[in-house]
């Protein structure tokens, strides 16, 4: 009796005879040997670890290489390891890659643990005696656990043919024609009333100065008339809930009050609008719209939406000019808000990005000295269809400037603002440069500190912008200001720069700046991010999976990047991000279902008390609860795996494949190299 | 009875080591149960109900004693040479009930390191000790050298000094559960019913108090918890846990017919974890912190602070079996040679 106990309790650890266990060093070139003894462990694992079932240990420059993958592969078959450990990076990089080996060889990839000497390990630390013991324990938590793990299969669930594309801007617009036009249904949402993002507002495009209207337009008007094109502007994502294949998508479309089955976009009603409002989005606060608009002529839709904040029958409960003038009667005051649940199989978040705030650097006096305009602002000066109708003037609407100003690098590369690059404001910048001559022929002074132009074509523009007899002073500007110390200061701003080529500090009067703002991430990134599922970085800009091979899908399963939500990029970048997006998606689609991971919780009905302790938690709401026979479920499908009601389960009645009990307690015991250290005491009291 | 009749039937033990007594009560407190027992067993060992010493034990046969139950903990040297003792002799050794399972009331001493244990003991302000006297392990006295059990560094459970084939939980067990077990046992020895695996628990349900508690109960949110005595009207009907009682139910093995429940009061956990829970007081305490609903550090500590004795709170019955097993004075005072 005692004795079969005390099987039990031994039993329940594998038995040591069929366990064959083939542990893999990996030195990462010297990321990990520079700091670990990789030689060392693996000997160590060889031989300590013998009577914990390894067979076999190796160490290999890149296990990951196919040589490396070789090495395991060739074990298993002629080894007959049937169980593997990697130590190496992390499974983030790598699982995939070893797991595809085992099954290669014919193991069951999820016999296979990798477990991080790199990120946890060599990275972290200098002492190398130190690195190399905490490698060992690594890998002997490694060992201890592979010892639980059983043969997973992945699930198979379809893949629900239509996408969802969110933010209809350059980014979004394209990743929808590619989806559309393979004949895939998508929903495009947008939160302005019009598709199109900032480009919209620009006048030219560089390198290449064609006019942004003209190459756009046509883009938005296919966006809006393909019939695989559910378009919902003025809309926004309320919740998304499911997982790759079938998430449930809530979207509220704002009450337009306008009825878009009989109106014809005419613009009665913009024109009879009595009340004028800046229009602080599309025009960058430089012209006004009505109550009752479309921020841009070429919009689509073509419909107009009331603002409820500023329309004087919400305000006062009199007016409705618009409704009274209306041909076709279509003027909706008692329109509400809809909420919309569609089903899709994948998301691309195409967000975008906010222009920087250049009032949160004083001493350029953006907002206090009225010369000093944005980039945006700019963007609308010079646009033909702007509120100066392409006149480049000075803030009081007449004078042409005779010099003008353009500052780079306006709240980027500055450790107290952004520190990265925004990528685009150098070349939009000499594309400023090239349009205030053109528009008034005025000296131009360009003020960086580095000029990037890495693209086609870009630095054969920075070179034309230099022929053309722009003035380049390299250095950052310290202040902008009125003060002027000489007639000809009189009136102007002055510019206080060091002039780091010629080595000297220089005042520049001048009659306009143009700030050069960077680019940041929207203002709810991280909300959006949340809703999604995906990460976003400290500033905002969401994660992709992988920074070099993968910077289109995200860590989420089914969620897309396209365009500047990931990071600042220009237009060409941000299109070739839309289609990579869309061609990720198809290639999902096409497959028509897709293996999920069967890393899943199950709950054990026997166990379950009913508790409903854990019935509000799931992140993917996958939980359901049984009132009639008062135990809870899991949808497989729906569960992701994350493991939050493993943790809240007070009965122990949920286990997570692959993350049960023995599994995360073995290795424990195993980091903690109890068995190596007291092998005796541990038989002596089986816990 | 005849010498032979009484060679024919198998032997039972009990023992009492460091616990409160109240287990062999519940035995005595099966009714007419005790009667059947008596006559099924040879009881040949069982201090609280006979007269035996320790001697006699060590002069019977090894594994000539079918079942024994042993109830407390292993606190002193004498509790742990008994348990060994009783191992060696037993074929069948039970741990019975919550101290030898779990350490319970007397494993909350693992908080404290054995000098603390011993100033509270013997120097507190209601305790009449002039000579500063302490227990000695061996003292000479003019008529020899005198000896008392060694008080151990920390409390251990029966199955951390000796290997246990079955656990029957409760402080104390149910007398219902108490005479399942026993029949259970009676008819293995007759051959009429199969033992469960070794190292079972048994005399218990195979999931949480809350499976036997009838009290109605949604998906929960916490927003404080209060203590029971505070509350002026509780409804009867609704789960205690949504009403901001912490009740250990959900994390406690059913079988005791969600008695203090049933009558209006929290579980408090005395039957120990469910089937395969490791730390009791760690899946409670993960299970709490889930359904509270707090989102900033100040309300999450606001909630948290209607739970004024966390040690008591997730720790009453099992530290001695958790994890950690003891506190960091109680370790370090072990690991000293
Ligand atoms: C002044 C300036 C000039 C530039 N000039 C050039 C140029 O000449 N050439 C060039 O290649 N690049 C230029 N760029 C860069 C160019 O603007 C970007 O590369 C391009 O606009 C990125 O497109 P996008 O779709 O990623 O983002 P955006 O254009 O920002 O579009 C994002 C869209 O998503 C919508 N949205 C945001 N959040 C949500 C939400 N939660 N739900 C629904 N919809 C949402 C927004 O309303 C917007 O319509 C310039 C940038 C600036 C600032
Ligand atoms: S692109 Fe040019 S202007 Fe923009 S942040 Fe980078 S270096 Fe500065
Ligand atoms: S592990 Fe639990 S909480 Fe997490 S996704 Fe699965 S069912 Fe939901
Ligand atoms: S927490 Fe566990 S016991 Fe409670 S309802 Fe959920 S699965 Fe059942
Ligand atoms: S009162 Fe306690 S035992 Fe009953 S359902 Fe609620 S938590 Fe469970």
């Amino acid at each position: 009796m005692n004795a079969e106990r005390q099987d039990a309790g031994s039993g329940a650890r594998g038995t040591p005879e069929d366990l064959r266990i083939g542990v893999y060093v990996c030195h990462c070139g010297s990321n990990i040997a520079g700091t670990v003894d990789v030689e060392a462990v693996r000997a160590w694992a060889e031989t300590s670890l013998r009577d914990r079932g390894v067979v076999v240990a190796r160490d290999y420059k890149f296990m990951c290489s196919s040589l490396g993958q070789e090495l395991i592969e060739q074990d298993i078959r002629e080894q007959g390891v049937n169980r593997v450990v990697v130590a190496a990076c992390s499974p983030h990089l790598h699982e995939r890659t070893f797991r595809t080996a085992c099954e290669n060889a014919g193991l069951n990839p999820y016999l296979c643990e990798l477990v991080s000497v790199r990120e946890q390990d060599s990275w972290v630390h200098t002492d190398r005696a130190a690195a190399t013991e905490k490698a060992r324990a690594i890998v002997a938590g490694g060992v201890e656990r592979v010892r639980h793990h059983e043969e997973l299969r992945p699930l198979r669930v379809p893949i629900h043919p239509a996408t969802l594309v969110v933010g209809g801007g350059i980014g979004g617009i394209s990743a929808a024609l590619e989806l559309a036009n393979a004949g895939y249904p998508v929903y495009l949402v947008e939160r302005e009333p019009s598709l199109g993002g900032h480009m919209a507002q620009f006048d030219k495009t560089f390198p290449t100065l064609d006019c942004s209207a003209c190459i756009l337009t046509p883009r938005m008007v296919e966006a809006g008339s393909n019939p695989n094109i559910t378009l919902l502007t003025y809309s926004e994502v309320e919740s998304v809930s499911g997982y790759v294949g079938n998430f449930t998508v809530t979207i509220r479309r704002r009450a337009r009050q306008v009825d878009e089955e009989t109106c014809t976009g005419c613009g009665v009603c913009w024109e009879k609008c009595p009340v004028n409002v800046i229009d602080t989005r599309f025009e960058a606060g430089l012209g006004y719209r009505k109550a009752i608009y479309v921020p841009f002529a070429q919009a689509v839709p073509k419909y107009p939406v009331i603002d409820r904040e500023t329309c004087t029958y919400y305000l006062k409960g009199t007016c409705k000019a618009c409704e009274k003038f209306c041909p076709p009667q279509s003027i909706r005051f008692d329109q509400e808000d809809e909420i919309l649940t569609v089903e899709v199989g994948n998301i691309v978040l195409a967000t975008g990005f906010k222009l920087f705030d250049a009032r949160r650097i004083p001493q350029y006096g953006y907002g206090r000295l009225p010369n000093v305009f944005t980039s945006l602002e700019f963007e609308r000066l010079s646009n033909a269809a702007g509120p100066t109708g392409g006149r480049v003037v000075l803030r009081d609407g007449v004078t042409e400037p005779k010099s003008v100003g353009i500052v780079h690098c306006v709240g980027s590369r500055d450790r107290a603002y952004n520190n990265y690059c925004s990528a685009i404001c150098c070349m939009q910048s000499l594309k400023f440069a090239h349009l205030v001559r053109e528009h008034t022929g005025a000296t131009v002074y360009e003020f960086y500190i580095d000029m990037r132009t890495p693209s086609k074509g870009y630095d054969e523009f920075y070179q034309r912008l230099l022929e053309e007899g722009t003035v380049f002073i390299r250095g950052k500007v310290a202040e902008i200001s009125p003060g002027a110390r000489t007639p000809e200061e009189d009136g102007k701003l002055i510019v206080h720069v060091e002039d780091t080529l010629a080595g000297r500090q220089r005042r520049i009067p001048l009659d306009m700046v143009i700030l050069s703002a960077g680019l940041e991430p929207q203002e709810d990134a991280k909300e959006v991010a949340k809703k999604f599922g995906i990460s976003c970085s400290y500033e905002g800009w969401m994660i992709e999976r992988h920074p070099k091979l993968d910077p289109v899908a995200t860590m989420t399963e089914g969620v897309m990047l396209a365009g500047t939500v990931q990071g600042p990029k220009d237009i060409p970048a941000t299109v070739a991000q839309g289609a990579a997006a869309s061609a990720r998606v198809l290639g999902r689609i096409q497959q028509g279902e897709i293996a999920l991971e069967p890393v899943r919780a199950t709950v054990d009905p026997s166990m379950c008390s009913g508790c409903r302790i854990c019935n509000d938690l799931c992140p993917f709401s996958a939980i359901v609860f049984h009132e009639d026979r008062m135990v809870t479920e899991i949808n497989p499908a729906l569960c992701q795996g994350c493991g939050t009601c493993v943790a809240a389960c007070p009965a122990g009645a949920i286990s997570g494949t692959g993350f049960s009990n023995e599994q995360i307690l073995a290795q424990i015991e195993g980091l903690l190299m109890e068995r190596v250290r007291h092998p005796a005491e541990l038989e002596a009291v089986p816990a | 009875m005849s010498a032979a009749a009484v060679a024919a039937k198998p032997r039972f033990a009990m023992y009492w080591a460091a616990s409160c007594g109240g287990c062999d009560i519940a035995v005595l407190n099966t009714g007419e149960k005790i009667l059947e027992i008596d006559a099924a067993f040879d009881v040949v060992f069982w201090p609280v109900a006979m007269d035996a010493k320790y001697r006699d034990v060590e002069a019977m046969p090894d594994g000539s004693i079918a079942l024994t139950l042993f109830s407390g903990s292993i606190r002193n040297s004498e509790n742990e040479e008994m348990a060994r003792l009783l191992r060696r002799k037993s074929r069948l050794l039970v741990a019975f009930g919550s101290c030898a399972g779990e350490g319970c009331i007397p494993g909350l001493a693992n908080f404290s390191s054995r000098t603390e244990i011993f100033d509270a003991a013997y120097e507190s302000v209601s305790t009449d000790n002039p000579e500063h006297l302490r227990p000695l392990p061996s003292v000479t006295v003019p008529e020899g050298e005198l000896h008392l059990p060694e008080f151990c560094a920390t409390v251990r459970t029966l199955d951390q000094v000796v290997p246990v084939d079955y656990f029957v939980p409760g402080c104390p067990p149910e007398p219902h559960q108490i005479a399942a077990v026993m029949d259970l046992a009676m008819a293995a020895f007759a051959g009429r019913a199969e033992l469960p695996p070794a190292g079972s628990t048994i005399g218990a349900g195979h999931s949480t108090v809350c499976d036997e508690c009838p009290r109605e109960r949604h998906a929960k949110q916490i927003s404080s918890f209060t203590r029971i005595q505070q509350v002026a009207a509780l409804d009867p009907a609704l789960c205690l846990l949504e009403q901001g009682i912490p009740c250990n139910g959900p994390a406690t093995r059913d079988g005791c017919g969600a008695l203090c429940p049933k009558a209006g009061a929290q579980c408090i956990g005395c039957y120990g974890p469910a089937e395969g829970v490791v730390d009791f007081g760690a899946r409670l305490l993960s299970a709490f912190a889930s359904v509270i609903d707090a989102g900033d550090p100040a309300s999450i500590d606001r909630v948290l602070d209607g739970l004024p004795d966390p040690a008591g709170q997730f720790y009453r019955f099992n530290l001695a079996k958790s994890l950690l097993r003891a506190g960091r004075a109680a370790w370090a005072e072990d690991r000293k040679p």
